[in-house]
């Protein structure tokens, strides 16, 4: 069904934020580790794609990209977060959730998981645009990330990426606004994955592109550009989550579209990021858009979703914290293929017997202390000011010394500094080495912590720190899985 | 005002096993061993012990929990027998539970027991253990090399210390100790070393590399205590007498507080600073004319230099450059080898530290024998720089 133009939405669409993970490997790595068996692959080996790390899921992805889109702003004025993926670590549990308090979000926001599709990304921005329960002066946040796992020698390991976006909604402060859209549920089965399978299973790559997205997009986009009166050239930015940018032109063009007008689908550096990719593309579109711009907006799977978007005079001040040319920019190459293998859970390795350690969690403990490990809350004392983590019932400043006077405090947006640090081969780690240390927070505050992401840069006392959320261990046999809060260096 | 221990409490037999890697032997075989020699040692027959304590910490992996197997290895006689648990200083433990019971005249003669089995959880390294049901939910994957390695970071910092400096002075711990430890013949690890090889050794936790690590081993050491007077009767001579017996523990500062820095254990100091208290010594490097210290890793021992006293603030890379800290040095540390090359079995470290310090005080320490000691000081130190239990006794004769 098509948008009713006479009513459309005063929600829009007022701030973003990304997130790539930073290892990147060269798809001729992996094309060429699988050259002995599947020499055709070398023949779309182009450019680099992301891969989250071992400690990165789509809940951590979608941390990083919401954090990004909500920087600075107050958490109290957060009233709803959406998290859309089709690689959800837990199927029952909400990861929404999760999400939300690592954000610093209050309980009262409304949480919700959407999944099923890689059209789950717009489909969660649309129905968030549509929410008339939005109130004044509150904002809701759309995030989509997805870390899908693909078969080694598959064509997916090359067209696959990681990777998170955000959206922020809002009645005021909006950089762009929805002008009209379009949406068509069609059970067109290209590729599906079944409960409990790890990868998908994919049909003909030539029919999923010319039947699913050249034949169906055009109908789809001119009924939208009919139902808000506007020609195909009025749109200066089309957005066509497709795994090229050969492909996302042959949809636009077929629609009408000028090709060169066609986002830059950022298959080198990232890759094809699933469910999060039309978002990902959409906040790529926003940070270079002048006022007046319109932007359309296509999401595929199991139908479409085509939304079209015109830019505000609000987009010449906004100043986004985590823009999509920054997270790709920030990259780092890394070609080791093994290491690729080990961190997509294609390959087990011997990790010896201290990774033998049962990580059983009590979950009563983790209920207890989630303020602490998933808000990274520590307690300030109200007596005495001295900040301290955990947050105990007694002031450890042995001159105070005070008893329930904890006030919570938030260490997780504070810079830090490294006090004493360590890179260890004998304990295990799924990335060796364990590096890990003592950091201290400007305003007080200090954590025994794991430092990731510090390849690229030079630990030492003193350094400067910023806190990230990410998974803390696995717990296999149990199928479970641990986060908490990790520095990187900077 | 407190009096103190001070020669309230003598020990007049002390017995330790052979340490290192015992595959054969069972806790309880290194418990009867140790047992036998402090027995003979102290010329006293079991019935007339009257209280017993257990210090171990990885119970899990070797007798199982509470003083029974103690007891039961002993056969001790329905005795009241207690198992402490603080770390690696639960040795140290054992023996202020015994201490304090002679002192308190709750019992004449009790005996402190400490024994480890690591070589039974099938790798090197101590094993993995949880920290507790909410510390496993944020603490990093670490070891113990890696905790204790930051201690080098923030000293090198802090004192703007060449990280080679700091490096070959950490190579010297080592090579002294495995020079002392050579002449050891119930050692654990008895070659002696070169810096070269330090310096070259694979990397554990940056900067600590292979030599840098004590040795993990299998042993048990035990101590018999009594009072002065009893000891005389006996016809001790001299009488060995506890000096000072310090415990401090962390009360979370150092984990969430900034007022410490990170280059030194401040139980240390504080344990210390009531042990000279205890025992009233005024100067302890020229009072003290050896010390066993807990050198879990090199460099744990060159900041107890200065945790002790025994150098001064940032002055510890040079001193224990200049050998004074040497088998012919000024306070000569790690006599028998130390957790280094004596080896390190858990709940025994601390009673080993005695067990040297009393062999030399009653001047039966044969090749590794030091002229004329009169009073000497163990450092025993259980968990972390940022967390942990230090120990600090001081021993010696009954002047």
């Amino acid at each position: 069904m098509t948008s009713d133009t006479t009513i459309l939405p005063s929600v829009g669409i007022t701030g973003y934020g990304a997130w790539i993970p930073r290892r990147r490997i060269g798809r001729k790595t992996i094309a060429g580790a699988h050259a002995w068996f599947n020499a055709a692959l070398m023949g779309g080996a182009r450019g680099r794609r992301a891969q989250a790390s071992w400690d990165e899921d789509s809940i951590t992805m979608a941390v990083a990209a919401a954090r990004g889109a909500l920087a600075g702003s107050d958490p109290a004025r957060v009233s709803s977060l959406w998290l859309a993926s089709t690689t959800l670590p837990f199927l029952d549990r909400q990861n929404a959730t999760l999400v939300a308090e690592a954000c610093g979000l209050l309980p009262a926001v409304r949480t919700l998981d959407l999944t099923g599709s890689l059209r789950a990304g717009t489909g969660a921005l649309l129905s968030g645009l549509l929410d008339a329960g939005l109130p004044e002066g509150r904002t809701a946040i759309h995030v989509a990330a997805d870390t899908r796992r693909a078969k080694p020698a598959s064509p997916d390991e090359l067209a696959f990426g990681h990777g998170a976006a955000a959206i922020t909604l809002g009645r005021e402060g909006i950089i762009a606004r929805l002008l009209g859209w379009c949406s068509e549920s069609d059970d067109l089965v290209d590729h599906y994955r079944a409960a409990g399978q790890e990868h998908d299973y994919r049909w003909e790559e030539r029919w999923a592109r010319d039947e699913g997205m050249v034949r169906r997009a055009p109908s789809i986009v001119r009924a939208l550009l009919d139902d808000v009166g506007m020609a195909p050239s009025g749109i200066a930015r089309v957005i066509v989550p497709a795994a090229t940018a050969g492909d996302a032109q042959r949809v636009a063009k077929v629609c009408g579209l000028a090709p060169e007008r066609v986002t830059d689908p950022l298959a080198d550096g990232c890759g094809q990021t699933g469910a999060a990719h039309p978002l990902l593309l959409l906040a790529r579109s926003l940070e270079d858009a002048a006022p007046g711009e319109r932007i359309l907006l296509l999401g595929f799977g199991q139908g479409c979703d085509a939304l079209l978007f015109e830019t505000t005079e609000a987009i010449r001040e906004y100043r986004p914290a985590a823009p999509v040319s920054a997270a790709l920019a920030s990259g780092w190459d890394d070609d080791n293929y093994m290491r690729f293998l080990a961190f997509e859970g294609t390959i087990a390795l011997e990790a010896g017997i201290r990774a033998e350690a049962d990580l059983k969690t009590a979950h009563s403990v983790a209920y207890r202390s989630h303020a602490a490990v998933t808000g990274l809350q520590a307690g300030r004392c109200s007596v005495c000011g001295t900040v301290q983590f955990p947050p105990d019932r007694v002031c450890v400043n042995r001159d105070c010394g005070a008893i329930d006077r904890m006030e919570p405090y938030r260490l997780a947006d504070r810079t830090a500094r490294v006090v004493s640090f360590t890179s260890d081969v004998l304990a295990y780690h799924p990335d060796p080495p364990s590096r890990y240390g003592m950091v201290e927070f400007d305003g007080g505050g200090r954590l025994l912590v794991e430092f990731t992401e510090w390849e690229r840069a030079e630990l030492a006392v003193g350094a400067a720190a910023r806190l990230v959320f990410r998974i803390k261990d696995y717990d296999r046999t149990r199928g479970f899985r641990r986060y908490f809060w990790k520095a990187v260096p900077a | 005002m407190a009096s103190g221990i001070k020669d309230k409490v003598a020990i007049i037999g002390m017995g330790c096993s052979r340490f290192g890697e015992r595959w054969g032997d069972s806790a309880e075989d290194l418990m009867v061993e140790a047992f036998t020699e402090a027995l003979a040692d102290a010329g006293i027959a079991t019935a007339d012990i009257g209280a017993a304590w257990l210090g171990t910490s990885y119970e899990e992996i070797g007798v199982g929990k509470s003083a029974i197997p103690l007891a039961a290895a002993l056969r001790l006689p329905n005795l009241p027998v207690t198992r402490v648990e603080n770390l690696c200083a639960s040795g140290s433990e054992a023996v202020r539970g015994a201490a304090y019971a002679v002192a308190a005249g709750a019992c004449d003669i009790a005996l402190a027991m400490g024994v480890e089995k690591l070589k039974d959880t099938g790798y090197g390294g101590l094993p993995v253990r949880t920290r507790g049901s909410f510390n496993d939910l944020w603490m990093p994957s670490m070891s113990a090399p890696g905790l204790f390695a930051q201690l080098a970071s923030a000293y090198a910092a802090k004192h703007g210390t060449d990280p080679r400096d700091l490096k070959r002075a950490m190579a010297h711990v080592s090579v002294k100790s495995h020079r002392n430890g050579a002449l050891n013949e119930k050692a654990h690890l008895r070659r002696a070393i070169t810096e070269e090889q330090v310096l070259n050794a694979p990397t554990v936790a940056e900067p600590l590399g292979v030599f840098d690590c004590c040795g993990v081993s299998d042993g048990a050491a035990c101590a018999i205590v009594t009072t002065p007077e009893i000891a005389a009767r006996l016809g001790k001579s001299p009488i060995v007498t506890i000096k000072a017996m310090q415990i401090a523990a962390s009360d979370g500062s150092e984990m969430s507080h900034t007022r410490w820095d990170g280059t030194s254990v401040a139980n240390t100091r504080i344990a210390a600073a009531r042990a000279f208290d205890e025992a009233s010594v005024r100067d302890p490097a020229r009072e003290i004319g050896a010390i066993e210290v807990h050198d879990c890793f090199s460099i744990t021992e060159l900041v107890t230099m200065e945790d002790l006293g025994f150098s001064k603030e940032g002055r510890a890379v040079q001193d224990i450059l200049d050998g004074r800290y040497d088998h012919d040095g000024a306070v000569p540390c790690q006599i028998d080898g130390g957790l280094k090359c004596f080896g390190h079995p858990i709940g025994a470290s601390g009673i080993r530290m005695l067990y040297e310090l009393y062999l030399q005080i009653n001047g039966r320490a044969g090749k590794r024998q030091l002229p004329d000691l009169r009073l000497g000081l163990t450092h025993n130190l259980g968990g972390a720089p940022m967390s942990n239990v230090a120990s600090v006794n001081i021993i010696g004769r009954l002047e």
